[in-house]
């Protein structure tokens, strides 16, 4: 019964692509360019975070609706594994302003994470560039790999009912 | 056999592959979190009784602080004594060798992200331990394989700034997420939490500590990671 409330939960959370999250069997190739964020909801949402604005605030805030917020792409919401899918992340204020990622779900695993929304100053800008692909290629790399476990706090039951390790826990693999 | 309870505030995962029930985990769990958590006026922290485990807690608390130049404190000004970057550690490891006294070696026990990763899923395969992503809460940004190691991370995507650094007394700004592999969950949460107080710095303290290994990413969204992990 609980892995049916989970599993409900999530796909009311619009997390579909979650339960796609496959040991990885078919380490299909990565593109090597972006899928380009095609849909219109590629708009930068309003600044989610009402934090003090110094420094990254916490995403979890807004994390059980984030992947509604600018949910694009081409598989019409079927909720199938077939076409591409848009999940924008939260906005996080940082020292140099806000960033916002995407992700972009290809059959239901993860192609490519780009920064939809960086700070616009210029000293920003070099560090976007030069530091954007750095977590991105890691995700990347990170995103085929079987997973038995998820390190990372999830302290409320909330943040966990949401998490990556409960959709483990009710895959039960 | 997967089970999972929520004590200490935590959701507790524990992955048994052979399908023992490990009782005397959520047991062990439920006394720490009687007699250590600082949110309950009955418990010994908020009594001020020092019994010999509060002492070895306190102990390791001192020594972290020691070590991190005061970034790590566990009595911060105006606020009770609140020694949780080492109690949550200390106590699932404890729970974690416990499990193992009564003869499972295999199990993968998840305290609230906190990972202590022993023996293997099945026969040849390590454990493979995500380490979640800092702006995306379903994703992982790295991947570990582990055999009888512990993972802790400690960031700021979650309750906000919940870490400070005890220098300043403000809350810690340049990183969002680090992670360190250890042999023991005592040593990696306890670390990770010194290290992240630290800041940047925290980085090179962390990997330099005997048998710790480091993975972080800043607020710029850059990765660091101490050489010799396995990552996938």
């Amino acid at each position: 019964m609980r892995k049916v409330l989970v599993v409900v939960m999530l796909t009311i959370a619009g997390l579909i692509p979650l339960l796609e999250y496959h040991p990885s069997s078919q380490m299909g190739a990565l593109p090597a360019s972006p899928a380009p964020a095609d849909g219109s909801g590629g708009g930068t949402p309003a600044t989610g975070t009402d934090s003090t604005g110094a420094a990254p605030p916490s995403p979890s805030d807004t994390s059980g609706t984030s992947g509604t917020s600018g949910t694009s792409g081409t598989s019409g919401g079927s909720g199938g594994s077939s076409g591409t899918k848009n999940v924008d992340g939260s906005t996080v204020e940082t020292d140099f302003g806000p960033y916002q990622v995407r992700a972009t779900f290809t059959n239901g695993k993860i192609t490519d994470v780009q920064l939809i929304t960086e700070p616009s100053d210029g000293h920003s800008q070099r560090i976007a560039s030069y530091a954007a692909p750095t977590l991105r290629q890691e995700a990347l790399q990170a995103q085929s790999a079987h997973i038995d476990s998820v390190s990372g706090a999830t302290e409320t039951s909330d943040a966990f009912a949401q998490s990556l390790q409960a959709a483990i826990n009710a895959k039960g693999n | 056999m997967r089970r999972v309870e929520h004590i200490m505030g935590l959701p507790i995962t524990l992955h048994t592959p052979h399908g023992e029930s490990g009782e005397v985990v959520f047991e062990l769990l439920r006394e720490a979190d009687r007699r250590f958590s600082p949110f309950r006026p009955d418990s010994e922290v908020c009594r001020g009784e020092h019994s010999p485990e509060l002492k070895e807690i306190l102990a390791l608390c001192a020594e972290y602080e020691r070590d991190t130049g005061g970034a790590f404190r566990a009595r911060l000004p105006g606020r009770p004594l609140d020694p949780c970057g080492v109690v949550k550690g200390w106590a699932v490891q404890r729970a974690a060798d416990a499990l193992r006294a009564t003869g499972v070696r295999d199990f993968c026990l998840n305290a609230g992200g906190d990972v202590v990763a022993a023996g293997e899923p099945e026969p040849g395969r390590p454990w493979s331990i995500g380490i979640r992503h800092p702006d995306l809460a379903h994703e992982v940004c790295a991947v570990f394989e582990v055999r009888d190691r512990a993972v802790a991370t400690s960031g700021t995507y979650e309750r906000g700034h919940h870490i400070i650094d005890g220098r300043t007394g403000r809350p810690v700004h340049d990183l969002v997420s680090l992670t360190v592999i250890a042999d023991d969950l005592t040593v990696a949460d306890g670390t990770s939490t010194a290290a992240f107080a630290m800041g940047r710095d925290g980085i090179e303290w962390a990997a330099a500590r005997p048998g710790c290994e480091v993975f972080a990413v800043d607020t710029e969204r850059r990765v660091y990671r101490s050489t010799g992990t396995i990552t996938v």
